[in-house]
């Protein structure tokens, strides 16, 4: 337990919690901008109410987000100067675009959550399509500068010192568009499904309320609409890393040895020892399948890499595959009402999906998290992919036990009181049947 | 010449987080200090005026460390190393002061629950700007040395000083009349909430006439550079132009001259700022880090400049669609 283990958990606890608040950051605005254009165009009170509602939870998440993205961009520094002095030129750049995407998100989201009575309502509906917007816009700015530590570009290396550096090749480095796409999604895909859960859960006690039924409509059209492209995402996702990462994509699938015809392995336990991975649900080919269309595509395994440039082999794979698991059981939900749709059967009035959906709530973020551990642990032991091990970034400061104690202690705190205030706004929804107010 | 542009974009945004995020912090002391029968009525007017406008207030502070890393990045990895402790301090001030503040205005209206909160929001208000203060003096201490791009004073250099100490007191007491004389004139439509700020804008205008005393007499042992620094032929023109804006400031207070005194409070905390800077200049951290030898290569300069003025054509117009929204009316 020496300070470059704290500081690496601190920074994955930092990133874990604020990762939660990002994604809401940018899947309410989209709900909230949905609710309140309904309303211009229907002119039902019930869409304005739920607007109004989604917007007093969004406010209380954006301030947490705000509070722990503030942090981060220290802790970028505090934690990894050796880093950031190398890496500060190069991708500087998507953090400062991120910087005035995300102030012009929280120009906005002012305007949006404290103007009702100040804005004609069309003004006001367009202010939260930009903050919907501002909100896209600063995760793919970070998601670029993430995605160049996976996958550095924009610049040369003569005699050990960087030279010709290039932002913009760097802000477009190959693994840029995917890692955009997926994350993006992500977003969508997680907060529809949670906002789903909670009014799903509303609606199995009073099946009548039209707020619910409204609020899940929207939550579960966003939520059905994008996990189908998600889990196309993904896919594309994997073979681009199994092109510019092939020992993460190796850890991912616990793919020991490089070999043709490889097979697709489900759970089981790696061992770095016997390079095996044991107990394992295997399908034939399946790897060879899936990442290159050919049954007898070489795939390369962990055995090309010296052992200790392998990431835990163990966390990846299981994070991966809780990921993977999670989306398809996002997929079959969005299956079964999307089924439930076409046959004009209401898909909210529905006991059994409702409950299914209430179970498959926490879903969404589970495979975020696992998503981020696959790829940060799974860069691991680079902080830049092939050039800088993330032991030789880490700050001199011996004492950093005490700010990971502090920060998770502070950040545990938080996540419980945005939880109790979150179920105080939910609780005082309307009671069964009732019909909401116009305001 | 890029690298002066990028500093100069620096030195505007730690203004205006100064002006805004730092009358924030002020607003939170008056929470805290809220007493007598009135006290209720002040908190709701603070809040009031601050609830629209904070989130965006605070992005500025994001904008300077963004900027640093890109423009100056050995400096912001110096800084980050020297002073990583009051830094973190201050991120906790800054994570509970946000998310107090609007956890009030979310949980329950009994009394305890909103006691609570504010209990937390304005102490947390009443420490960050403290630590922020000291952060800033510290850089100037010339006490952290960095050799070889290695930081070899340690993690307690520099912030601990008089010197630091007197600019976190200073700086407090500058958000506190910021704040405070901001908030005259959101309580235009209540004449005792007005009379009550202008008070507060008063006392806390007056005190830091002593505290600016200490800071400079701090610095010509705490921050020798910057006090020689002050000796260049500009600083009496400065020095003069700051001070008349103090009095400009109070005067206007006075005679309830609410608009002119939000004016030369503005005025003079930006004049503060600006002396700062020229009087360490070209120093970022000194006396090993300046703004010669710690710049970014060209071709990221030139880009972040490109950016800057690309952001300000969307960053700009928004703001003042926010400021006009929601303080159009009291400023008229």
């Amino acid at each position: 337990m020496n300070a470059f283990f704290f500081a690496r958990s601190q920074m994955a606890m930092s990133l874990a919690f604020h990762i939660i608040f990002a994604a809401l950051g940018i899947g309410m605005p989209l709900l909230m901008a949905i609710a309140e254009g309904m309303y211009l165009r229907t002119g039902q009170p019930v869409y304005l109410d739920l607007s109004k509602r989604w917007s007093r939870g969004t406010a209380i998440l954006f301030a947490v987000g705000a509070v722990s993205g503030t942090v981060l961009s220290f802790e970028l520094g505090l934690l990894w100067p050796g880093f950031m002095e190398k890496a500060g030129a190069i991708i500087g750049m998507p953090f400062s675009l991120e910087g005035f995407a995300f102030f012009t998100e929280a120009i906005f989201i002012g305007v949006y959550l404290y103007g009702w009575n100040r804005l004609s309502p069309f003004l006001h509906w367009l202010s939260g399509l930009v903050v919907a917007v501002s909100g896209v816009f600063s995760g793919i700015f970070v998601v670029t500068a993430n995605a160049w530590m996976n996958s550095p570009a924009g610049f040369n290396i003569v005699d050990g010192r960087i030279t010709d550096i290039d932002p913009i090749a760097a802000m477009l480095n190959q693994a840029s568009f995917h890692e955009v796409l997926h994350m993006t999604l992500a977003a969508f895909v997680a907060t529809g499904f949670a906002v789903a859960a909670v009014h799903a859960f509303f609606l199995l006690r009073n099946p009548n309320s039209l707020f619910h039924r409204n609020a899940l409509g929207i939550a579960l059209t966003v939520a059905c609409l994008s996990i189908p492209l998600q889990i196309l995402s993904g896919d594309y996702s994997a073979r681009v890393v199994g092109r510019l990462q092939p020992a993460k994509l190796a850890a991912m699938e616990a793919h020991y040895r490089t070999q043709t015809g490889a097979p697709l392995l489900i759970g089981g336990i790696p061992n770095d020892e016997t390079r095996t991975t044991g107990y394992a649900i295997s399908i034939p080919r399946g790897l060879s399948l899936l990442l290159y269309d050919n049954p007898n595509a070489r795939v390369v395994g962990l055995d090309e890499f010296p052992q200790n440039n392998w990431p835990n082999v163990w966390i990846v794979h299981w994070s991966f595959d809780l990921m993977v698991a999670s989306g398809m059981a996002m997929l079959a939900l969005a299956v079964w009402s999307g089924w439930l749709w076409r046959r004009r059967r209401p898909v909210t009035g529905h006991p059994r999906l409702l409950r299914a959906l209430v179970a498959a709530g926490p879903l969404g973020f589970l495979a975020i998290e696992a998503g981020w551990v696959v790829t940060e642990v799974g860069r691991q032991p680079w902080i830049i992919y092939g050039l800088m091990r993330t032991e030789d970034a880490v700050t001199p400061m011996p004492w950093i036990l005490a700010p990971f104690v502090a920060f998770t202690v502070l950040y545990i705190f938080l996540a419980f009181i945005v939880f109790f205030l979150l179920r105080r706004q939910f609780l005082e929804a309307p009671g069964p049947g009732s019909e909401p107010s116009p305001n | 010449m890029l690298e002066l542009i990028v500093a100069i974009c620096i030195l505007l945004s730690l203004i205006l987080y100064a002006l805004m995020g730092g009358a924030d912090f002020g607003g939170g002391m008056w929470d805290l200090l809220a007493v007598g029968s009135r006290a209720a009525r002040q908190r709701k007017a603070i809040a009031e005026a601050i609830g629209p406008i904070w989130e965006a207030n605070h992005v500025w502070l994001i904008l300077v460390v963004v900027l640093l890393f890109t423009g100056f990045p050995s400096a912001f990895a110096g800084m980050m190393t020297a002073l990583n402790i009051p830094l973190t301090t201050m991120l906790i001030g800054i994570v509970l002061r946000g998310s107090a503040f609007i956890f009030r205005r979310h949980d329950s209206p009994s009394e305890t629950a909103q006691h609570r909160w504010s209990m937390v929001f304005g102490i947390a208000s009443f420490f960050t700007p403290f630590f922020q203060g000291m952060i800033l003096g510290a850089l100037t201490t010339g006490q952290i040395r960095i050799v070889n791009g290695q930081v070899v004073t340690g993690f307690l250099a520099g912030w601990l000083t008089l010197f630091a100490l007197a600019c976190g007191v200073f700086a407090q007491g500058l958000f506190a009349f910021l704040a405070a004389t901001y908030l005259t004139l959101d309580t235009q439509n209540e004449p005792d909430l007005q009379n009550d700020f202008r008070l507060r804008a008063l006392c806390s205008g007056l005190s830091l006439a002593p505290i600016a005393g200490v800071v400079f007499l701090a610095s010509k042992q705490g921050a020798p550079e910057m006090y020689h620094g002050l000796t260049h032929w500009w600083a009496p023109l400065l020095l003069a132009w700051t001070s008349l804006m103090s009095i400009v400031a109070l005067v206007a207070l006075w005679r309830r001259w609410f608009a002119l005194a939000r004016f030369a409070a503005i005025g003079q905390v930006t004049l503060i700022l600006v002396g700062w800077c020229l009087a360490q200049y070209p120093n970022l951290l000194t006396p090993d880090v300046t703004v010669n030898n710690a710049h970014a290569p060209e071709a990221t300069l030139r880009l972040l400049v490109l950016a800057l003025g690309t952001g300000a054509i969307v960053l700009l117009p928004s703001l003042a669609f926010l400021f006009h929204i929601f303080k159009g009316r009291e400023s008229r």
